[in-house]
């Protein structure tokens, strides 16, 4: 337990909040029954030709360390993975580094853009290190919160709303984790003139975008003024179900990269060789894998959101990603309090809204990455809640 | 090429009684059985055996796969004799192949003596058949597209995370 006056940890360390997650999976660690809708990754294992393609490289010895920007064979897939599906030329000599996940290119990106003080836009709820990994990097975060009613997605008027001078960065993710939400070809327009306009540099995570469910995805980089502005973040956690290979890359111009890599170089080296060899594979093999992954999520998502409108918790469709996030105001508890109490009452995990931000107030966010047997079983067991309330 | 959601659920291998499957399409119990019907009706769906373990210590099964030659016929080719050997009780699959044989006939006894009677006495004794090749299986790893051998791990993830 941190001490306040612990003085021996950093200053801007202490002062970072306590992940509501943790709490929360103290709880649920203790009941090894409980039908867990809280788990913010694949439950499919790594399709095998990748996991076997790990394993051969680890039987051809391969356990050296690689160049700092990540295996050039890596790059070039990278590179033309982008192209195809982004529409985004990037180059994979100088504008590719390759990361320990898309959690390092965030925290290189915030670390070598940041000056103590310099603000940073980010729309909430949002993933959980977006606030905290501003604050390490000396700067200073600011919500731009968004709207149940307009599917979650940042709503251009509000970022200008939010913003302030000294507004550097803006930390963009669509589809959005805890939301599920996305962003349409029009909203990213004005979202890319309000960038350019106030000459902000954009960090698009868009590790869920393989996870577009109507329509498809476009990056924030094809707009007009935006390649040199963006950094195209991207990895192999959620399309391939390889979190545990902790492997992501970032794309972006040749000045802006090689800044990241200074810091990444120092502070990392390079990211595994077997995760590379592994990505590598994926890129070039894993197509077929990934469609027959998200065709799953799409069906349990149209399952999902059916049935918590039909239990009366108004939930909207989710674009993307592979989370539901339904409202549960209507129940006149707040979300830490539904979720602790379905919890010991129905033994169903679901993460509250709030761990996500204060606009995740109010509502609770239900991961469908989880067989369609368990997803049956947690919405009946959530009926029987609701209507015992 | 159109594959009914009920079938690819069915595919999907999830272990879904009727009920559940209603469930998640949104469809009535009634849809379901209709479904299942037509699809069986059509012979889209052949049946529902369950898949055993070969390897399992109750099993007692023996296999063997067979490559049997034939004599094409005239007005027919390999129908009629590949027909009559796949109506025997004993063949468990029979496919006509490209390559060096014609037949591929998997065969299933309770003893190795019994599956090799049976090729020398009922298989290889019909009319138009050349020869017969006969591999009898040691050890299964994968069985109708389930592993017997140190499958997938257990769900291990983290109950909750961000």
């Amino acid at each position: 337990m941190e001490s306040e006056s612990n003085k021996r940890v950093a200053q801007h360390v202490r002062s970072l909040p306590r992940s509501g997650i943790r709490d929360f999976f103290a709880i649920v660690a203790q009941m090894p029954d409980a039908i867990s809708l809280g788990v913010g990754e694949p439950d499919f294992v790594t399709p095998w030709h990748i996991r076997e393609a790990t394993i051969f490289a680890l039987e051809k010895g391969r356990t050296s360390y690689t160049d700092n920007r990540g295996l050039s064979d890596l790059r070039r897939e990278i590179s033309n993975y982008v192209e195809t599906n982004f529409h985004v030329d990037y180059h994979p000599e100088d504008e590719v580094l390759v990361t320990v996940g898309v959690s390092e290119a965030l925290d290189l990106a915030l670390r070598a853009l940041l000056n103590p003080g310099d603000k940073v836009l980010y729309h909430q709820p949002c993933y959980v290190s977006y606030h905290p990994g501003a604050i390490l990097a000396h700067g200073h975060p600011i919500a731009v919160p968004t709207q149940s009613d307009e599917g979650f997605v940042l709503n251009p008027a509000a970022l200008a709303d939010a913003w302030e001078p000294g507004c550097k960065v803006l930390m963009l993710n669509f589809p959005t984790n805890p939301t599920g939400g996305t962003a349409s070809p029009e909203v990213l327009r004005q979202i890319a003139e309000f960038a350019c306009e106030k000459d902000l540099i954009v960090l698009s995570d868009e590790i869920y975008s393989e996870l577009t469910f109507d329509g498809t995805h476009t990056s924030i980089a094809t707009f007009p003024g935006m390649k040199e502005r963006t950094i195209f973040l991207h990895g192999f956690s959620k399309a391939y179900s390889m979190t545990g290979y902790r492997i992501g890359y970032a794309c972006g111009p040749v000045d802006l990269i090689e800044a990241m890599m200074k810091v990444h170089q120092y502070s990392m080296m390079c990211a595994s060789i077997l995760s590379q060899d592994a990505a590598t594979e994926a890129l070039r093999n894993g197509k077929d894998s990934v469609a027959q992954m998200k065709e799953q999520y799409h069906r349990r998502r149209d399952y999902v959101v059916r049935r918590f409108n039909e239990v009366g918790l108004k939930c909207h469709l989710p674009g993307g990603a592979f989370y539901a996030f339904p409202d549960i105001r209507s129940t006149g508890l707040d979300d830490q309090e539904f979720a602790q109490r379905l919890l010991s009452e129905q033994k169903v995990a679901l993460v509250p809204g709030s761990a996500f931000g204060a606009d995740g107030t109010g509502f609770v966010r239900a991961s469908y990455a989880t067989a369609y047997e368990k997803l049956v079983d947690a919405t009946f067991r959530i009926e029987a809640f609701v209507n015992s309330l | 090429m159109f594959m009914s959601q009920v079938l690819q659920l069915l595919l999907d291998g999830e272990r879904l009684s009727t009920d559940q499957m209603a469930e998640v399409l949104g469809l009535s119990t009634d849809d379901i059985d209709q479904e299942l019907d037509r699809l069986s009706t059509e012979k889209v769906l052949l049946g529902w055996r369950p898949v055993l373990n070969p390897e399992h210590a109750d099993q007692g099964l023996v296999r063997a796969v067979i490559e049997v030659k034939i004599s094409p016929e005239r007005e027919g080719g390999f129908d009629r004799q590949a027909l009559r050997i796949s109506r025997f009780e004993e063949v468990d699959s029979c496919h006509l192949m490209s390559g060096g044989y014609d037949l591929l006939v998997v065969v299933k006894g309770s003893t190795l003596h019994q599956v090799a009677s049976f090729v020398s006495e009922r298989l290889a004794t019909i009319g138009g058949v050349l020869s017969t090749a006969t591999h009898f299986m040691l050890r299964s790893y994968k069985e109708q597209g389930y592993l017997l051998v140190d499958g997938d791990p257990e769900d291990v993830r983290p109950a909750v995370s961000p």
